[in-house]
């Protein structure tokens, strides 16, 4: 496929990696924020195949693993309600609420339907106006336009039974909270390209400028990734600390103006809590007061729901880059795709489930790097 | 989540509330919106998320990019031929 074969080709990813172990003369550790870079980073074994002296930890970048348990929560309360159809992409199904997932609900009866687009709830929306159709709103900035856009059209179009139960979460804020922590250890990033795309890069640069750490804008096929390491290698080895596109293809400096008209009219910023992390200022969007009659929140009149994370699962500390995946004692034992005790386990970002899927067990770890 | 995928614009659909495209993976072709890239015509390459395209993608700029590491690749390529060519002469 164009755009995407050249990305994974061999020579190409042989001159890169050349380059990073010419140019790292001392120990790096730098993160990669988005959980479909760990997946890929796993998937290709580029983990394995760079210098030992650099190391690559893993971040929050994974919205499903992200969505506090009370939300999941509020979705299951949401689908068990009757007359019902609760649309949500795949990933969410089968990530545990405090009483169970998406996909029991929908086993014992709950009217529960994954879409490919939030455009594919508003049609059944449409489709159906006796019954009441909410879509599970989860995401990073990268789908922020695409559920804002089923907001708008659905208001322009006057369609009235139809909600969005809100988790949308922000980047740049959570970077914040991991940078600002004494204990980082972080020393470079490579910024999610997707979520560029959208939103652009320059609210990084305070980061960087305010940390002392660089920050590349980076892909996620094979070569981007290594492109982003070199970057970022060569700007640790200069003492330098700036934001930086290696995904110039596809991202720019405002990012896709179309869609941060859509997103400043349809959602507003507010605080927002993450699993296993905890709560952090200003980093979610909810749906703007013009919007509001959109909540499923408020339609359903759902109260505060007080849960607590299941003590076990540490994927709190796996989102912050602070352990790798097959430190938890529970991970591949009592933890396992089939039976997870946290969403990491389960989505397809997640960075238990990449561990898992690509064979990095606890054993190999040892054995290996 | 932030899986995104590059596809090129086989047609467009629907001018009226909301751009539509066919677009084609490879082979495998689906709908997408384009109402945030409003720049996309037939032919051009753009960005797919959620149904959504999000990006056109730039060419030159990915050619660019390539071309750089074409380049890296066969210096290094020179390099190590006449490092063997010294090594034959000594």
């Amino acid at each position: 496929m164009r755009h995407l074969d050249e990305y994974r080709d061999p020579a190409a990813v042989r001159v890169v990696l050349r380059q990073i172990e010419a140019t790292a003369q001392r120990p790096w550790t730098i993160m990669e924020v988005c959980g479909g870079q760990t997946h890929s980073i796993l998937k290709f074994g580029l983990d394995e195949l760079l210098p030992a002296n650099i190391q690559l930890i893993h971040g929050p970048g994974c919205p499903v693993c992200v969505t506090p348990l009370e939300q999941i929560d509020r979705a299951l309360a949401i689908a068990s309600r009757p007359g019902v159809i609760l649309c949500s992409f795949g990933d969410m199904l089968r990530v545990p609420g405090s009483t169970g997932d998406l996909l029991s609900a929908k086993a014992r009866g709950a009217d529960v339907r994954i879409v490919y687009s939030p455009l594919d709830a508003l049609k059944i929306a449409s489709r159906e106006p006796d019954r009441q159709v909410v879509f599970f709103a989860v995401g990073f900035e990268t789908t922020a336009p695409a559920n804002a856009m089923a907001v708008q059209c659905a208001a322009r179009q006057g369609v009235r039974n139809f909600s969005v139960l809100m988790a949308h979460v922000l980047v740049p804020p959570a970077l914040e909270a991991l940078l600002s922590d004494p204990e980082c250890v972080i020393q470079g990033l490579l910024a999610p390209g997707h979520v560029c795309v959208v939103t652009g890069y320059r609210s990084y640069e305070p980061l960087a400028a305010r940390y002392h750490v660089p920050i590349v804008v980076t892909g996620f096929e094979p070569l981007d990734l290594l492109r982003g390491v070199l970057a970022a290698v060569r700007q640790l080895e200069r003492g330098e600390a700036r934001v930086e596109n290696q995904y110039e293809r596809v991202a720019r400096a405002d990012g896709n103006p179309a869609a941060r008209a859509v997103l400043d009219e349809v959602f507003a910023v507010s605080d927002r809590k993450w699993r296993g992390i905890g709560e952090i200022p200003a980093s979610g969007y909810v749906l703007a007061p013009a919007y509001a009659a959109f909540d499923a929140e408020r339609i359903f009149g759902l109260e505060q729901i007080a849960v607590e994370e299941p003590r076990e699962c540490l994927s709190g500390l796996v989102l912050q880059g602070r352990i790798r995946p097959t430190e938890c004692p529970q991970f591949g034992t009592r933890c396992t795709p089939e039976h997870p005790l946290g969403a990491t386990m389960v989505s397809s970002e997640g960075a238990c489930a990449a561990y898992f899927h690509y064979g990095r067990t606890a054993q190999a770890a040892a054995g290996g790097r | 989540m932030c899986l995104a995928i590059p596809g090129k614009v086989v047609a467009i659909e629907g001018e009226s509330e909301l751009r539509m495209a066919r677009v084609d993976f490879g082979g495998v072709t689906r709908e997408a919106c384009l109402a945030y890239v409003p720049e996309a015509q037939i032919g051009d390459y753009v960005l797919v998320h959620v149904g959504f395209a999000i990006a056109t993608v730039d060419e030159q700029a990915a050619q660019e990019a390539l071309a750089l590491f074409a380049e890296v690749g066969a210096l290094e390529d020179l390099g190590e031929e006449s490092a063997n060519l010294r090594k034959e002469d000594s």
